[in-house]
């Protein structure tokens, strides 16, 4: 990870129409990302986590979503203000993703020699040899054995993780800057993930990818990511190193959540600690903290107006009344 | 543990479905999801089932619930051999041995309400005559349970799409609890959850313990969930059991090679506690279940594999007491 600022996300809003009502999924996140870093987005189910990053490489579907506002710059300029056949440029090539099913990326009907060529032709420029024989050696970086001839294969013929390692050498075939990878070993085992992990971390090292990493796993957070930005309700509430974070969680939330997962390595007889109640539904919420029905601190200026974002030293950055100070009331 | 005390004894249970062979090949090819499991689980116990997609966890309690009917062994339930019982006897051992399972949308009938859900299992042992209560009775029991379980007795009109995730778990476990059973399998009840509320149904599964004397066989693949949840452990590997020991012990000082490797994958959510790990990577993927395999099952997988390990398999054998590892590194061949 460099001082090098390559990402930049700026109070971000992204809404959805429905029936209900308004759908405010992303509603004010901004972050930043350097070359190299690997930052993780946890959260619960519906916090927003995928939104935001369908948001940054600009593909949200309108209807029923809009880009209410906010900016993404990439070296300085504004993904969001881009026009499509621009962004197209960027997106697969300096800006690539892997989704938690990789069959929504894998075209079931083409063997992988077909969809890696293609990609590495059209972004880098290369004849057919020169792409297949790279396709094959990212192959082999990303784990699978004898490629000069599983690459012959269709997606079907292969296990659920090496589908996701297929993924991620495709990813990382044009050397992007940005991998934004979704959940992407959500669905698979373990022992699966611990493999997967692994290679992604030392490949996108070698490269020097900066990677957003999105999960719900406190436990892949930890062993990964150099940042952490925790997601509820469509905000960011708490944002800093990881290992900080971990060490002295400051938001309410980040502090439950962290207490609330068992763990391997703890003399755990003593109960589990449980947040109350359940995330709320993100339509048409209230301007005021999203947390407080849930929140053992919660004031009652927590009620009525949404906190202000408190800086600490570290970069650490928490949206809580406890530290924004209910004193400007 | 004296014998008085076994609730469910599970010998050598084996469940093998018939497939299709290829096209024209007259043989019948068979998946066996579970190849002679043995354990036992004491009153007031729980047992923790642990172990890859596919390795035959659901298959194991869905054959001892005898919603399959196994290929071969026993199931034991209070001493009953559950596979040679009489259709009446049966019934009789349903009562007190209920099912919850992970997809609280799925296992939910979307066209009841949840008053009507959680009253069902008294339902159908009512039209059987094997239940007598009127129905006053039935709807105070009903509203109990749903307190009891935290929903509130006013959302028994509503329908599953109507509650969460959370929510539609609790409604699933009030069905599993209507009948007073015994004993309850639960089949991955919190891994579709968040986190926050996976806390609260684990917390809430240990309540019920304590309250009313339950004995649960608990499956799940998170092994800090199967650690916080459960008094002894059952690490499962290609439709056998590899190791079974107590949930500390098992934490502390896993023998079974996989057993290692299954904890040391497991990510811990302390990046301090991370950075200073060392990983046991498993290489390949979990081979099918559609051959038996003279050998240890484990074999291709195993970074301390010997000869032998590849011709003869080995059995589930106490080392210590109450540790039992199926490994020819703590036991020689027969
Ligand atoms: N196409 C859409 N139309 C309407 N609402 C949407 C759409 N996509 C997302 N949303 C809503 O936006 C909110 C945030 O969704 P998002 O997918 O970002 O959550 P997430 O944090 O990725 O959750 P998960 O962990 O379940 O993947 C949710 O309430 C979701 O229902
Ligand atoms: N009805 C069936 N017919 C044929 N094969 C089956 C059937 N049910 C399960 N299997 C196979 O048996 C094996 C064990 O499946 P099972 O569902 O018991 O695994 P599991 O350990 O519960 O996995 P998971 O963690 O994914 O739920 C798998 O290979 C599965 O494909
Ligand atoms: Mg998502
Ligand atoms: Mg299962």
């Amino acid at each position: 990870m460099t001082n090098e600022v390559i990402l930049q996300v700026k109070d971000l809003k992204t809404y959805f129409t429905v029936d209900e009502g308004l759908v405010k999924a992303v509603d004010g996140v901004s972050f930043d990302l350097h070359k190299g870093e690997t930052l993780g987005i946890v959260g619960e189910s519906g916090s927003g986590k995928s939104v935001t990053n369908l948001s940054v490489i600009n593909l949200i579907p309108t209807p029923p979503g809009k880009i209410a506002g906010g900016q993404v710059l990439f070296h300085g300029k504004d993904l969001l203000a881009m026009p499509q056949a621009e962004i197209r440029q960027i997106r697969g090539n300096k800006i690539s993703m892997i989704f938690q099913d990789p069959m929504t990326s894998l075209n079931p009907f083409l063997k992988v020699s077909t969809q890696m060529i293609e990609t590495i032709v059209l972004h880098q420029g290369l004849d057919k040899d020169a792409a297949k024989q790279k396709a094959i050696e990212m192959l082999k970086l990303a784990g699978i054995p004898a490629p000069e001839k599983r690459i012959d294969q269709y997606p079907h013929q292969f296990s659920g993780g090496m589908r996701q390692r297929v993924m991620i050498a495709m990813s990382l075939s044009c050397n992007p800057e940005i991998l934004i990878a979704d959940e992407p070993t959500s669905a698979l085992d373990v022992t699966i993930q611990a493999q997967i992990l692994e290679i992604m971390q030392e490949l996108t090292k070698r490269l020097g990818t900066a990677v957003i990493l999105i999960t719900h796993s406190l436990g892949v957070v930890a062993g990964t990511c150099d940042t952490l930005c925790v997601m509820y309700a469509g905000r960011i509430v708490e944002r800093g190193p990881t290992d900080v974070i971990f060490e002295d969680p400051k938001h309410p939330y980040t502090k439950g959540l962290i207490r609330s997962v068992p763990r391997l390595d703890v003399e755990n007889s003593e109960r589990l600690y449980s947040i109350q109640g359940q995330p709320p539904n993100v339509i048409d919420l209230p301007d005021c903290c999203p947390f407080y029905p849930r929140c053992e601190k919660a004031m009652d200026i927590c009620k009525k107006k949404y906190p202000a974002i408190a800086n600490f030293e570290q970069g650490r950055a928490v949206s809580c009344w406890l530290y924004s100070g209910a004193k400007d009331e | 543990m004296s014998k008085t005390d076994l609730l469910l004894d599970v010998r050598n249970l084996k469940m093998h479905f018939p497939v299709k062979g290829s096209f024209l090949s007259k043989t019948q090819n068979y998946i066996y999801a579970v190849d002679g499991v043995d354990f036992s689980i004491s009153r007031g116990e729980t047992m923790g089932l642990v172990g890859e997609s596919g390795c035959g966890k659901s298959t194991t309690a869905r054959a001892i619930a005898q919603l399959y009917k196994p290929t071969g062994g026993e199931v034991y339930l209070k001493g009953k051999d559950l596979i040679k019982a009489s259709a009446g006897e049966l019934m009789e051992a349903r009562k007190n041995m209920q099912m919850v399972f992970q997809d609280p949308y799925a296992s939910l009938n979307p066209r009841m309400t949840s008053g009507d859900i959680i009253a069902e299992p008294i339902r159908i042992f009512q039209k059987r005559g094997l239940v007598d209560m009127g129905k006053d009775a039935m709807n105070e029991r009903v509203e109990q349970l749903m307190e009891r379980v935290g929903l509130s007795r006013f959302f028994k009109n509503r329908y599953p799409h109507e509650f969460s995730g959370g929510q539609r778990q609790r409604i699933g476990i009030a069905r599993a609890l209507a009948l007073q059973p015994e004993l309850i399998l639960c089949d991955e009840p919190v891994s579709a959850l968040d986190v926050s509320i996976q806390s609260q149904i684990l917390n809430l599964f240990k309540d019920l313990q304590q309250e009313f004397g339950l004995t649960y066989l608990f499956i799940a693949h998170d092994l800090a969930v199967i650690k916080y949840i459960s008094d002894r452990v059952a690490v499962m590997y290609l439709g056998l059991i590899v190791e079974i020991s107590g949930a500390k012990d098992l934490y502390k000082k896993p023998l079974h090679p996989y057993t290692q490797a299954l904890l040391s994958a497991a990510p811990i959510p302390d990046p301090k506690v991370e950075a200073q790990r060392r990983r046991i990577i498993l290489t390949g993927d979990v081979p099918s279940p559609d051959k038996q395999r003279p050998g240890c099952y484990f074999y291709d997988r195993c970074s301390k594999r010997m000869d032998h390990c590849k011709t003869q398999r080995p059995r589930l054998k106490e080392t210590e007491d109450g540790h039992q590892v199926a490994c020819f590194l703590y036991h020689d061949p027969e």
